[in-house]
């Protein structure tokens, strides 16, 4: 690319989100293409047998746990191990035996790795004095990069003069002065604190946009995830097990697992008795009740799944609720209140806790309902899913 | 500020005065106008004169400076990369035999390591005719050999403090291991280094037992002369001596602290 190509980049609208993503358009060619990766550390098993696609301009998240194997997989993407067995192939050349200063991609670390002897500026110079680019055009590139993550007046300044925020804006423009096809972040807003975390999140995005990058970010921060990525790839034990949009990944997780990690979930265990055409019939011995659920799973009739239902689709009231089913009765257990929404903890006859957020939308929303009181819960046939694993 | 107890200062006091009582009377000694090394007969320089008159002294501080330089900067090459084998290489086959012949040096008795070394020494003269004879070159290699273990180890732990992703970065960057080395590690490790050369520097101008087993004849380093004068009863000239080396090992030792305390204040924000 070159410096004028790179400037109109700054100055181009926003990624059309109107155009149909890549990710959903048959026939379209990944950009980074993970075929059966595996990763062994002796006889434990990091990354097992990994497939994936991400596509270009994509911001993928992969989200899961400690010890999910989601760093492995990312420093396997950079070269800094090499994968046990399987290929990775970024914008179709084969990356088996391609050293990291030799790829294609840039890593942007969770500790920053600011070099503590250079200043600001030398740092995220390092990359460009690397390729042997003449003097006169780094000092460029270093200002622009300066000026976009907003830092123009610190360049002169050392990794420790700064704060959290601006070592990370430092570790941001270092990494991507290189001009990455893909670059790799790992937690790259989790040494912020909340409120920064918020802003930069949204600046991450847009520097995403600007630039045309495409990002791989590694996260175990499910809001962060939601906020920032496409699509998220949810890891646990070395699996991917599911990859989906956010709203996907929150709506129609496809397993317990998913559902417990993204997000705060009811799970009710029960029966299929009644597959009908546009429902399912659940009876659950826990919740006492039988559900619908219109959620189209194939299933078969005695089959045990869950119902899964998140405590913001859930309605709490005093009064017996006028739909025919998908209501249970219970007695406020706990109710803890945030500011913004209120938590109660219903428990129901079975003893099993139900949780319920409500929205604050009036004045002590929370003191209309108190302690032991009996309320019911409804919600509508669309608001929960069943899962069979 | 925090109140000190009686207990405290009385500890404090005599530990200053068990270590530094008899080097300030050494040094208050050296300035003894009288001849005689036990009487006090007012203030003078005239054994600073003396020394400086003293073309054997000379001679020999000359030999033991030059060998301190060469054998403390060797110390440092090698000893460098030893560290860094030790510390960034991962595990491999001889890595115990390796770090155990590193650190050997350090709890062997002086006497044994200069034994060993002269036994090798007159071996490899018969076998190869190098090196032929004893003198500067061989204390050079001596001291080395045990100065190195030192650096490695000042290195290895300085390594063990700075964090891998650093090195990991500028391999993502563009940077070769080579290259990487210079621009980052070596930089970050710096201080370690100075404050290593400094050690093996004191190290060096300190050795009395190992030089003396594989110095050849006219090579007389500096407490090889010393001890040799004192046997014959100790003059205020050695006083005058033994002064101006404390002068010199306490800025050494200055220095290296200085040099460990800028890289600890380099080092403390980073995380």
């Amino acid at each position: 690319m070159t410096l004028s190509q790179h400037s109109e980049l700054h100055t181009s609208s926003k990624t059309n989100s109107v155009e149909i993503p890549l990710w959903k358009q048959e026939g379209a060619e990944p950009f980074l293409k993970i075929e059966n990766v595996t990763k062994k550390f002796g006889e434990f098993t990091a990354v097992d047998n990994i497939s994936l696609d991400i596509y270009k301009n994509e911001l993928f998240c992969l989200l899961g746990g400690s010890g999910s194997g989601k760093s492995t997989l990312l420093r396997i993407l950079a070269g800094f191990e090499s994968a046990s067995s399987g290929r990775i192939l970024i914008d179709g050349i084969d990356m088996a035996g391609v050293q990291p200063w030799n790829r294609p991609v840039n890593m942007m670390f969770q500790s920053y790795a600011l070099f503590p002897h250079l200043t600001v500026a030398d740092n995220i110079a390092f990359g460009l004095k690397r390729e042997g680019v003449a003097r006169s055009e780094v000092k460029q590139r270093v200002d622009q990069m300066l000026d976009m993550v907003q830092l123009g007046h610190l360049g002169k300044r050392k990794p420790n003069q700064l704060s959290g925020g601006q070592r990370q804006r430092v570790a941001l423009a270092r990494s991507l002065i290189k001009r990455p096809k893909l670059l790799l972040l790992d937690e790259p807003l989790g040494a912020l604190d909340k409120k920064l975390r918020e802003e930069t999140q949204f600046e991450l995005i847009n520097i995403q946009e600007q630039l045309g990058v495409t990002f791989v970010v590694v996260t175990h921060d499910q809001e962060e995830a939601m906020t920032l990525a496409t699509r998220i790839g949810v890891m646990n034990n070395g699996v991917i097990v599911q990859t989906a949009e956010p709203h996907l990944v929150y709506e129609y997780p496809n397993s317990r697992f998913v559902a417990e990690f993204v997000g705060s979930v009811n799970l009710f265990e029960g029966q299929i008795i009644e597959d009908l055409p546009d429902s399912v019939r659940i009876r659950s011995k826990e919740a006492g009740a039988e559900f619908f659920v219109n959620h189209g799973i194939s299933c078969a009739p005695n089959q045990t799944v869950h119902m899964a239902i998140r405590p913001e689709k859930i309605k709490i009231s005093r009064n017996k609720p006028e739909q025919a089913n998908n209501w249970i009765e219970g007695v406020i257990e706990d109710i803890a209140y945030m500011g913004s929404l209120s938590v109660f903890k219903v428990r129901l006859a079975s003893g099993k806790d139900v949780r319920v957020t409500q929205p604050n939308f009036v004045r002590d929303m929370g003191a209309r309902f108190t302690w032991h009181d009996k309320v019911y819960l409804s919600w509508q046939i669309d608001s929960s899913v069943v899962l069979t694993s | 500020m925090k109140r000190r107890s009686l207990f405290l200062n009385t500890t404090a006091i005599m530990g200053f005065v068990f270590l530094y009582a008899p080097i300030i009377s050494l040094i208050v000694y050296s300035f003894n106008k009288s001849k005689l090394v036990t009487v006090w007969g007012g203030w003078s320089l005239k054994w600073y004169t003396e020394l400086f008159n003293n073309q054997q002294i000379i001679d020999a501080a000359l030999v033991s400076f030059k060998i301190a330089l060469v054998s403390a900067s060797l110390a440092v090459v090698l000893g460098t990369m030893a560290g860094f084998v030790l510390s960034r290489m991962g595990r491999f086959r001889g890595k115990m035999i390796l770090s155990g012949w590193i650190t050997a040096p350090l709890v062997m008795p002086e006497v044994i390591t200069g034994l060993s070394l002269l036994l090798l020494f007159v071996a490899m003269e018969g076998m190869f005719g190098w090196p032929s004879g004893r003198g500067t070159g061989t204390i050079i290699i001596a001291h080395t050999t045990f100065c190195m273990a030192y650096v490695a180890v000042i290195v290895q732990s300085r390594l063990a403090s700075i964090d891998e992703t650093l090195e990991e970065a500028a391999m993502d960057l563009g940077a070769k291991p080579s290259t990487l080395f210079f621009l980052v590690t070596l930089p970050l490790i710096a201080p370690a280094l100075i404050s290593g050369w400094l050690l093996s520097f004191t190290l060096s101008l300190d050795d009395l037992v190992i030089a003396s087993f594989v110095s050849g004849p006219g090579n007389s380093t500096l407490p090889m002369v010393i001890f040799s004068k004192v046997r014959l009863g100790v003059t205020p000239e050695v006083n005058a001596l033994a002064t101006i080396m404390i002068a010199i090992v306490a800025l050494g030792v200055l220095a290296a602290m200085y040099q460990m305390r800028r890289q600890t204040k380099l080092l403390s924000n980073h995380e």
